[in-house]
């Protein structure tokens, strides 16, 4: 009975949601009102429909409902509460459950807090997400729908897989998935104020709190998806270029500038038609994703077993979004003038680099993931890039973008002087150099000319954004002077920072050691020893383990029990290693188990790692750059003043 | 200066950095492709002697042997009409046992042994990596065109 009244409820959703995508902008384009105005009212209702098809899938897997084939795939009665809940979103058919429904909540965020933009242009903007729900809730019905039954059911489930049976794996997809799908909305503000032919300012500024709230979501995802990589896979790396991890980098890449192009676009009106197509890239580039991940087209830790079919549904689905964009792009891009000017040397200029610089970046990510399967489609033989292709490839890319960050968030609007410029960051420059110095001869292992360079940069980046800061300050030398805007800004670029100088101690300084030991056996790592102790066998509510105990010691003193697992699931019989972590803000010890060798002796690795917090609490403070950057006063204001001209823009092209 | 020397200056700037982004991209890729190839077409001698390349197919049951005292590890990679043997010096992966689908990369050794400094296993159990499927289809045809040429004889 629950499963139907799941089915049913995704049909009314796809219903509302085919609604949604007619009326509206039907209702737009004939400047019919009470059809605009059904607008939100769908918005809301589509979510509150999947809301329940979500919560009667949770429901499900809560009283162990095996007859639901997804719920037998995925959950088994011993499976911990809190794995039940997370495992309606550990699979292919859940997972889009839970973006579909997320995309609908954004909409309806959409018609909650923009209600001082022009009822014409939410409509618009609700219309298209409308339409990017029926693709998403077809997709869901016709290839993987959540809700099928399995005949006969089974008496017991076959377990949810033991990777994802980790608290970091809860929060990670719907994290990444609320990025990926919010930047559905500045996509959608994009193609509306195409179809409404007014791209002006106004829009830039309704979409830039929006682009900033999926950015932010879908850094945290990926910084938690890093940190779940790095303790749970027992490989103690934080990025590994799968194919899976580049693509949420990539709209990660272009979201990030579009939002620095959405600045130029808002304050100074330039850069107008380039950002519209950001826009549409960045979403773009989130279907390509999820194409890749669910295709079964690609070798990678996440493509767990996938199917074609999905795959030709979302590249036609991909195809469809793109290339009528692109067309309604080519359409209007004649009409979009940005008929602002500003000298070589000015902020403009250097927000125009970044742009340029992130999305040669994009392009190099994107030819190394796809170039296996163009290889592959051309008969040319079966190929894997290798890591060190992207390790290159983007430090050399993005190195001068760093650099640049400094003089980009010091330098004015319009124009500028060379002058003044080196003024102002003369003393930051020489402080990162004279530090970064003393550090790499003073305060690391060895000398190694990419630390210099890292460390000089990313102390760089905080001088001069130091700087920048104290510069926004006047002419009262007030904190308060600086509005939300610039701090979340210098935050997002301190973030950068911590971030650079995080990957340049891990890349350089970590020591990565597969030793074999015998219980009693010590192995001396630097400054830092490990005593094994031995192994034994413990038991989880779903798995058994054998349970290693080491005694990590700095010189003579103790400083960590550490307890690595090698897990056996039950169920699965999937063995699973748990790596023992002691983390601190400037080192990492991290012990994995490897194999039994005999005679009590084991295979570890045992692994230092200088600096590597530094790496998600750079992106943690990103985030919580752009969330300052995203509650910006002016985006109320300008709210509150464009209140009472709404009806008047209203139905301008009725 | 003129507008229109500007953007002329902004054009050729921006095209000099995609040409320098480009070549060097097109560098780095070209430098760290490796193919892929099963053991039988590596019997063939399809596989570049000299280049790193990856190795798939089933582990053979009852082939992995571990030395003793150091972390070396030899077992045969099979698609059930050649083999190769593989060594490697490491923690093998979670998921990596006998019987089961696996990718090695590396490069070929004089003595035909292939040494793996990588060894990639699945990461569920009804996973096949897509190469892995395709060299056990081909060999599986390789084998069966083999048995078939035997019995006309």
């Amino acid at each position: 009975m629950i499963p139907e009244l799941g089915q049913i409820t995704l049909a009314l959703a796809l219903a509302l949601a085919l609604v949604q995508g007619i009326l509206p902008l039907w209702g737009a384009q004939r400047g019919v009102s009470s059809w605009i105005a059904l607008a939100r009212p769908l918005a809301r209702l589509q979510t509150v429909a999947l809301a329940l098809a979500f919560a009667l899938l949770t429901y499900s897997f809560l009283i162990h409902d095996f007859s639901v084939a997804y719920v037998a795939h995925n959950s088994n009665t011993r499976l911990p509460t809190q794995y039940l809940v997370s495992a309606v979103w550990g699979a292919h058919e859940g997972s889009l459950l839970l973006w579909a429904l997320i995309l609908s909540a954004w909409g309806s965020a959409v018609a909650y807090f923009s209600r001082s933009v022009p009822d014409v242009v939410v409509a618009r903007v609700l219309g298209v997400l409308g339409l990017v729900g029926v693709g998403f809730l077809l997709f869901m019905i016709l290839t993987s729908n959540p809700f099928d039954r399995l005949v006969p059911s089974p008496m017991e489930g076959r377990d949810l897989n033991p990777l994802l049976q980790d608290p970091g794996l809860v929060i990670h997809p719907p994290m990444l998935y609320m990025g990926y799908v919010g930047f559905a909305i500045p996509f959608a503000f994009a193609v509306a104020a195409m179809i409404g032919g007014q791209l002006d300012a106004a829009w830039a500024r309704w979409s830039r709190p929006w682009t900033h709230a999926a950015w932010i979501f879908l850094t945290l995802g990926i910084a938690l998806g890093s940190w779940w990589a790095y303790y749970e896979l027992g490989w103690g790396g934080w990025w590994f270029w799968d194919p899976v991890e580049n693509a949420s980098f990539l709209p990660w890449l272009v979201g990030t500038a579009l939002m620095h192009s959405l600045a130029v676009t808002e304050k100074r009106g330039a850069f107008k038609a380039w950002t519209v197509l950001l826009a549409i890239f960045a979403f773009s580039l989130s279907l390509l994703g999820t194409f890749l991940v669910r295709s079964g087209v690609l070798t990678s830790v996440h493509a767990f077993a996938s199917d074609p079919g999905r795959g030709v549904f979302i590249l036609m689905f991909l195809f469809a979004v793109v290339g009528s964009s692109l067309l309604l792009y080519a359409i209007r891009a004649n009409e979009i003038k940005s008929s602002v000017r500003f000298e070589m040397l000015s902020r403009e200029t250097f927000l125009l680099l970044n742009n340029a610089i992130l999305l040669v970046a994009t392009v190099a990510v994107l030819l190394g993931t796809l170039y296996p399967l163009i290889a592959d489609a051309l008969q040319l033989g079966k190929i894997s890039v290798g890591r060190p292709y992207f390790d290159t490839v983007f430090m050399i890319l993005t190195l001068p973008l760093v650099a640049l960050v400094g003089i980009g968030s010091i330098s004015r609007w319009k124009r500028d002087s060379g002058e003044r410029l080196w003024k102002r960051l003369r003393l930051p420059a020489l402080v990162a150099l004279v530090l970064a110095t003393a550090h790499s001869l003073l305060l690391v292992p060895f000398f190694n000319p990419l630390t210099l360079l890292g460390m000089a940069l990313g102390l760089w980046v905080v001088a001069s954004t130091l700087t920048a800061l104290r510069d926004r300050m006047r002419p009262h030398n007030n904190l308060r002077h600086i509005p939300r805007g610039f701090w979340g800004m210098a935050l997002g670029h301190l973030g950068l920072a911590v971030f650079v100088i995080g990957v340049t101690m891990v890349e350089t300084y970590s020591v990565e050691k597969d030793i074999r030991l015998a219980p009693g056996e010590t192995y001396a790592m630097g400054e830092y020893s490990f005593e094994f102790k031995g192994v034994d066998t413990v038991t989880g509510p779903n798995y058994t383990a054998f349970e290693g105990a080491v005694v990590a010691r700095h010189g003579e003193r103790e400083i960590a029990q550490l307890t690595p697992q090698k897990r056996t699931y039950l169920v699965q019989k999937m063995p699973m290693t748990e790596a023992a972590i002691d983390a601190g803000l400037f080192r990492d010890l991290y012990v994995a188990l490897g194999e039994d060798l005999g005679d009590g002796a084991w295979s570890l690795r045992v692994y230092h790692k200088p600096f590597i917090r530094w790496i998600w609490l750079g992106t943690l403070i990103m985030a919580l750059g752009g969330l300052i950057a995203a509650t910006d006063r002016r985006y109320r204001a300008l709210a509150r003043r464009a209140a009472p001209t709404a009806g008047a823009t209203g139905t301008a092209r009725g | 200066m003129k507008a229109r020397h500007k953007r002329f200056g902004f054009i050729v700037l921006g095209l000099a950095i995609l040409a320098v982004a480009a070549t060097l991209v097109l560098k780095a890729l070209e430098g760290n492709l490796s193919y892929f190839f099963s053991p039988t077409e590596v019997t063939e001698g399809k596989a570049p002697a000299d280049h790193v390349f990856r190795l798939g197919g089933m582990v053979e049951e009852g082939s992995v042997q571990r030395a003793r005292g150091d972390l070396t590890v030899n077992f045969v990679v099979t698609d059930h009409h050649k083999t190769i043997k593989v060594a490697y010096s490491g923690i093998l992966p979670d998921l990596f046992e006998e019987g089961q689908g696996v990718i090695a990369q590396g490069r070929l050794g004089p003595d035909g042994t292939f040494v793996a400094e990588e060894v990639l296993a699945k990461h569920d159990e009804n996973y096949m990596p897509p190469e892995v499927a395709h060299a056990m289809k081909a060999g599986e045809q390789a084998r069966m065109q083999g048995t078939l040429a035997e019995q006309k004889l």
